[in-house]
């Protein structure tokens, strides 16, 4: 593993704009590409867009309901469409949409959570999202993702712009770091292995994969700890086939994200692991289930430890030094 | 098709709806019973959709937002061709496609419903779509007056004014019976007219059981260029079946075998 200034870029965007600029690229070319939003087109970074392509872009005011199951009309027709809304909204007030319009009744919208997680940061619980990949995993038909760096959020737009399927694509707002040692290789369902390591799993999602791998470094730099970093971007269908591998190195492993310590990645991957045999000790790290503590995004992520010093702290718990 | 054919068509159609409700011990039988003349109307007068066209970019859609009453749709489109009628020999059985409400599973229905307060929004961006694309299909969806209680239908109502949809008409079979009550005593959502009419919609008042009036309604579509279009059809609940209409019973009460076959004779006449 180098040094953790060789393996990120540090002038990468946020994926928030790499989503806005991707899907000007694609709209440029495709009159079929609709973006919708809920009073939502400056958050989501789209003012541009309607400006560049007024037709491609439906205003729906602030109706979140009203957003997806008229997203989900707009897909029937044909259109390629991204419905963006804070992930908090979207994926709470519009549920059923979700569930009915969109998953059940198969009409292939792209849901864009924007601002997700803690990204609102102070503005406190009504904005924040960490329910939504546990809501959502128990709801058919639908792909959830959450890209970590700018390479898997363009990828995961391109791509999702491909599919004939229900998918949810959620990430936050603030510059992340190029994971730029990590194999270039996107595919939804299939975890990104961005480094190797026999003595820790560390298996992350979205914006507490960067820290997850500070940590690796840090516990290699202290102990000499040899860790594998996975950007588990799919939460569902979650990459059944690498857990199982990296699972039979035997060693700990820890999952992080940014979402409830409930229903979320780590115990998909809990859930996975108990039922195949694995007895590997585990940890999830998360947000627990308490009012989240009031803060920025990074004072709440250091708070309750997805941070490098926190995930290195808590691996070293596992690892019995 | 004329008034007395559409008349004849609407007397089978319930004879066929009590048969496979019966035969399936199961299904909403009023509510099917009161939309049933408008649905034989659009499908047999006016939308441009056919068996052979249901896959059609430019055909017509119908999205039944009180997907509950889907046995009546079921009737329609098997007359309609979509599907053999005997299918329905299958309605809420084990492993059938032809459950309690609509799927994209039966050929020539458009949408999942059956949670109420979607068909709206469902209908609003079908028809955005259109006049993207200055495509010549309209978009009709039924409402029941008991669902417009949920938000999301006046949601959509807002959207569907500001983006001018007269491409767009939505019908209420207003029969007055909700599940629990008189839909006027749960939360009413009278003055209907005047509710819609704020809401930016062209409102034309009907008896949806009189096919000369819902003929004239449909024909004069959009009532008002630049404006979605909102058919508030007076109905009656159970209606062409004496002891069931006006009866909150038979929300989804089943007839037993004498009830079935009086409801048989008094369709017949």
């Amino acid at each position: 593993m180098g040094e953790v200034s060789t393996i990120v870029d540090q002038r990468a965007l946020a994926n928030l704009d790499v989503f806005s600029n991707t899907l000007q690229e694609l709209a440029s070319t495709d009159r079929q590409i609709l973006v919708v939003t809920s009073d939502s087109r400056g958050s989501g970074k789209l003012v541009p867009f309607g400006q560049k392509y007024p037709t491609q872009h439906i205003e729906i005011g602030i109706a979140e309901q009203n957003l997806v199951g008229v997203a989900a009309g707009l897909a029937s027709t044909g259109k390629t469409v991204f419905a963006v809304s804070p992930a908090c909204f979207l994926t709470a007030r519009s549920f059923e949409q979700i569930k009915t319009d969109v998953a059940y009744s198969d009409n292939p919208v792209k849901l864009i959570g924007i601002s997700a997680g803690v990204s609102y940061g102070a503005l406190g619980s009504t904005h924040h999202s960490l329910h939504d990949f546990a809501a959502l995993r128990a709801v058919h038909n639908l792909i959830i993702v959450a890209p970590a760096d700018n390479f898997e959020t363009e990828q995961a737009i391109r791509q999702a712009a491909e599919l004939d399927h229900p998918i949810y694509i959620r990430f936050g707002k603030k510059p992340m770091p190029l994971l730029s040692e990590a194999n270039q290789e996107f595919e939804f369902g299939r975890g990104r292995i961005i480094s190797e390591g026999d003595d820790l799993v560390l298996i992350a999602t979205g914006e507490t994969v960067y820290p997850a791998l500070l940590a690796a470094h840090k516990l290699e730099a202290l102990h000499g700890i040899k860790t594998t970093v996975i950007s588990m971007h799919t939460i569902k269908p979650l990459d059944y086939d690498l857990l199982a591998t990296v699972a039979a190195k035997g060693c700990p492993i820890l999952t992080v994200e940014e979402h409830s310590v409930f229903g979320g990645l780590g115990e998909a991957c809990a859930s996975f692991l108990i039922q195949n045999g694995f007895c590997n000790r585990f940890r999830i790290m998360g947000i627990p289930d308490e009012y989240t503590v009031t803060g920025s995004q990074i004072e709440i992520f250091n708070h309750y430890g997805l941070s490098e010093e926190g995930i290195a702290n808590e691996a070293q718990i596992l690892l019995d030094l | 098709m004329t008034v007395s054919e559409l008349a004849q068509k609407s007397a089978q159609y319930r004879r066929t709806i009590l048969k496979y409700i019966v035969g399936a011990n199961a299904g909403h039988t009023g509510g099917s019973l009161s939309c049933i003349d408008i649905l034989n109307v659009l499908y047999n007068n006016v939308l441009n959709v056919s068996p052979e066209t249901a896959k059609s970019p430019d055909r017509d859609r119908y999205i039944q937002s009180k997907g509950h009453t889907v046995e009546a749709l079921y009737v329609v489109l098997a007359d309609r061709g979509f599907f053999p009628e005997s299918d329905l020999e299958t309605l809420c059985r084990y492993k059938s496609h032809y459950i309690g409400h609509p799927t994209k599973k039966i050929a020539g229905i458009e949408q999942n419903t059956g949670s109420l307060g979607h068909g709206l929004s469902l209908s609003v961006g079908t028809a955005i779509s259109a006049k993207l694309d200055a495509k010549p299909f309209r978009v009709f969806t039924l409402l029941g007056d008991g669902e417009l209680p949920e938000g999301s239908n006046w949601e959509a109502a807002l959207l569907a004014a500001q983006y001018k949809l007269d491409n767009l008409c939505a019908i209420v079979d207003k029969n007055g019976l909700q599940i629990t009550a008189p839909t006027a005593d749960v939360c009413s959502t009278d003055p209907l007219d005047k509710k819609f009419d704020a809401f930016g919609w062209a409102v034309r008042e009907i008896d949806g059981h009189d096919f000369g009036q819902l003929i004239d309604a449909f024909n004069a579509l959009p009532f008002e260029p630049g404006k979605p279009s909102v058919i508030i059809a007076h109905t009656v609940k159970g209606k062409g079946v004496s002891y069931m209409e006006n009866q909150l019973k038979w929300h989804h009460g089943v007839p037993n075998k004498e009830q079935y076959e009086q409801a048989l004779v008094e369709l017949s006449e």
